[in-house]
């Protein structure tokens, strides 16, 4: 049967090829394990970074292979297919060196990125506190200006990887009285003065990944730590998530695929009034609907990924579609595919159990969905304006 | 160092079919794989070169197809590769493969260590590893399950599995090992090493190349021959046993002892 020509090139399919053997020989064998032990997954980062995926988006001249946000999306979607929480951890670092490799000065882009390239140290980005998600303004972690150094107090929260990466990069407030333009970005080391980590979360899903938070208590970094200018903290978060968006479109993808996979396997040898289940047109209906749904998912999240490396401008939009619809469509996805496998869908013995449980995450990471169509939304509001 | 991995091209084991009338292997339409066992010989040689340094050579005997295997080595991150390919060395057994192989690795240059696969998944006959040693006039030791270098010395440590239990050596550089699946875990390939693999130069050596007599090589260098092959026959009988659970202990005991089992 003919498969979805997307055109890759040789070295893209190398990609796929080799994401999605690291995805049957290291990650499934090992992720319902890991689910159960909520043990941070150093083996398999040790995989990653020896197949040299953690320098993928890095530039070559920095030790990595200089792909782009496609190349990112391949991969991703690939590793998700065997666990999304084991990708997420592997995708948060591309999360927390995208604003080093966007803003960077010369000396932090060669000081840092060689290391993260190798996949010697992980990074982590740290946005969320606890009274602020949706709502960046709500900051209360403050950096302030003392001379030769910075001093930063305050708590971030569901970092992921926390604990677990060396190199952080964070946004606090340097100027509360601005709002969102009053917050700046920040790299500060595992180890630095003043820098801990609070309590590792118990979650319902997503349990392989490691998710704390920072707690920054007089913690003093050197001046050379700002990232970007001050004030543009916002900015660069807001940048970094528009880049990083689309791969959790792909990680939706990948995780809605192995659930159709499961769904369709079960349903040709389930046997019940005497034939197969995928012979009754209630399940060739669900399991089309799930099939259509994943390709077009792909299909959406390939196109905007490549639109934004052809050098697209202001595609907060576009990658808000490319997070959400394929998001949406997961958790769809693997819900369905619990229903056709029924009483064993609900069951741990099977692998779609947990697909659903990790699925509810990626409505609400980066961004929840309903975040998502406020700004596809205010996009459209802004676009037919300028229309009229 | 010169470390040699000798790897071959097998049959994938998951697709291969047999045809029980002419009792052969039907190969059309087969995939071909690296040899298993080779995969845990390759992961061996790279850990050795981190440690030691020095570069990895991998080297299989096979029809001109067989490049994709050493390309599979390359991606790995094996540092070159080449295979021994000429009709002359058709229906080699094992006396004349170890002699093609050793004149192709002695023109690579004196190696310090060479690494085979325990054997081959579809001739399964373990020879090879240690008649190339012979060959080469080194020492072997086979069914390598643990090792552990000792390196100012150039000495490694080798864990032998035997029948009853195992040895634990020590050896000097030169030597050659045949290793075990328990070995490693093999690694998996990365980027770069693939996108080199794919650009990768890989020479066919004739016999003239390597330098072999003629008739060394082949079917012609080969005692064994092989007269005919078959599918072993499975007539083992099948009988249900009624009644309650005593009664068909009762009745397997007897059917035991009418067969002499016990």
């Amino acid at each position: 049967m003919t498969k979805v020509n997307y055109f890759l090139t040789e070295e893209q399919q190398m990609i796929v090829e080799l994401t999605r053997q690291i995805a049957e020989e290291k990650i499934i064998p090992v992720r319902a394990e890991l689910d159960e032990t909520e043990e941070f997954p150093w083996g398999i980062m040790k995989d990653l970074a020896q197949a040299d995926l953690f320098g993928l988006y890095i530039p070559e001249e920095y030790g990595g292979l200089g792909g782009g946000c496609f190349e990112n999306c391949l991969a991703v979607e690939q590793l998700a297919y065997g666990c999304i929480a084991i990708t997420t951890t592997f995708a948060a670092s591309a999360l927390g060196g995208y604003p080093i490799l966007l803003f960077g000065t010369d000396e932090q882009k060669a000081k840092y990125l060689p290391d993260i390239a190798a996949g010697k140290r992980l990074v982590a980005f740290g946005l969320t506190e606890a009274e602020a998600g949706s709502d960046a303004a709500g900051i209360r972690t403050a950096a302030i200006d003392e001379g030769d150094h910075w001093v930063i107090n305050g708590t971030k929260q569901w970092i992921t990887s926390g604990g677990e990466a060396e190199i952080y990069t964070i946004i606090a407030m340097t100027d509360r009285s601005k709002g969102a333009r009053g917050a700046t970005a920040f790299i500060v080391e595992k180890g630095d003065e003043g820098f801990s980590f609070g309590k590792k979360e118990r979650k319902m899903g997503l349990r392989a990944s490691s998710t704390r938070e920072l707690v920054f208590n007089d913690c003093r970094i050197p001046k050379d730590r700002i990232l970007g200018r001050r004030g543009q903290g916002f900015i660069i978060a807001m940048r970094t998530l528009d880049l990083a968006r689309p791969g959790i479109g792909a990680i939706g993808v990948g995780l809605a695929q192995a659930a159709l996979d499961e769904a369709v396997r079960y349903a040709r040898q389930r046997i019940q009034f005497g034939q197969p289940i995928i012979s009754f047109q209630a399940i060739q209906h669900m399991l089309a609907d799930m099939a259509t749904q994943t390709e077009a998912s792909r299909a959406l999240v390939y196109a905007i990924a490549k639109t934004i490396d052809a050098g697209a401008k202001n595609f907060s939009k576009l990658s808000a579609m490319a997070k959400l619809f394929p998001t949406d469509i997961a958790m769809k996805v693997t819900t369905d595919a619990v229903q056709i496998l029924g009483g064993y869908g609900y069951m741990k013995d099977y692998p779609v159990e947990k697909m659903m449980r990790d699925a509810k995450i990626l409505q609400i990471y980066e961004g929840t969905n309903q975040i998502q169509r406020n700004v596809i939304g205010q996009a459209l509001n802004k676009e037919y304006a300028n229309k009229q | 160092m010169n470390i040699v991995v000798c790897i071959k091209q097998v049959p994938d084991a998951r697709t291969v079919k047999f045809d029980q009338e002419k009792g052969t292997l039907v190969r059309e339409g087969v995939e071909s794989v690296i040899n298993p066992f080779d995969y845990n010989a390759i992961e061996a040689a790279l850990e050795l070169r981190d440690a030691f340094g020095g570069q990895v050579s991998a080297v299989t005997m096979g029809p001109p197809q067989a490049q994709e295997a050493i390309r599979e080595a390359l991606s790995l991150g094996v540092d070159k590769g080449v295979v021994v390919s000429d009709r002359a060395f058709a229906g080699s057994d094992t006396l004349a493969t170890t002699y093609t192989l050793a004149k192709a690795i002695e023109k690579l240059g004196a190696p310090d260590i060479v690494i085979c696969g325990k054997q081959a998944i579809d001739g399964d006959t373990g020879q090879v590893g240690p008649g190339l040693a012979v060959r080469l006039g080194i020492p072997y030791v086979t069914c390598v399950n643990e090792m552990e270098i000792l390196k100012g010395r150039n000495v490694l440590r080798l864990k032998r599995m035997c029948e009853q239990g195992y040895d634990i050596v020590e050896v000097e550089t030169p030597l050659l090992m045949t290793v075990l699946a328990t070995l490693n875990t093999p690694r998996v390939p990365s980027l770069k090493n693939k996108m080199r693999a794919r650009k990768a130069d890989i020479p066919l050596w004739d016999v003239s190349a390597i330098g072999a007599e003629p008739g060394r090589t082949g079917l012609a260098g080969s005692p064994t021959q092989v007269v005919s092959t078959s599918v072993p026959t499975f007539d083992a009988k099948k009988e249900m046993l009624e009644g309650e659970p005593e009664e068909q202990v009762d009745a397997l005991v007897t059917r035991l002892k009418e067969a002499g089992v016990i």
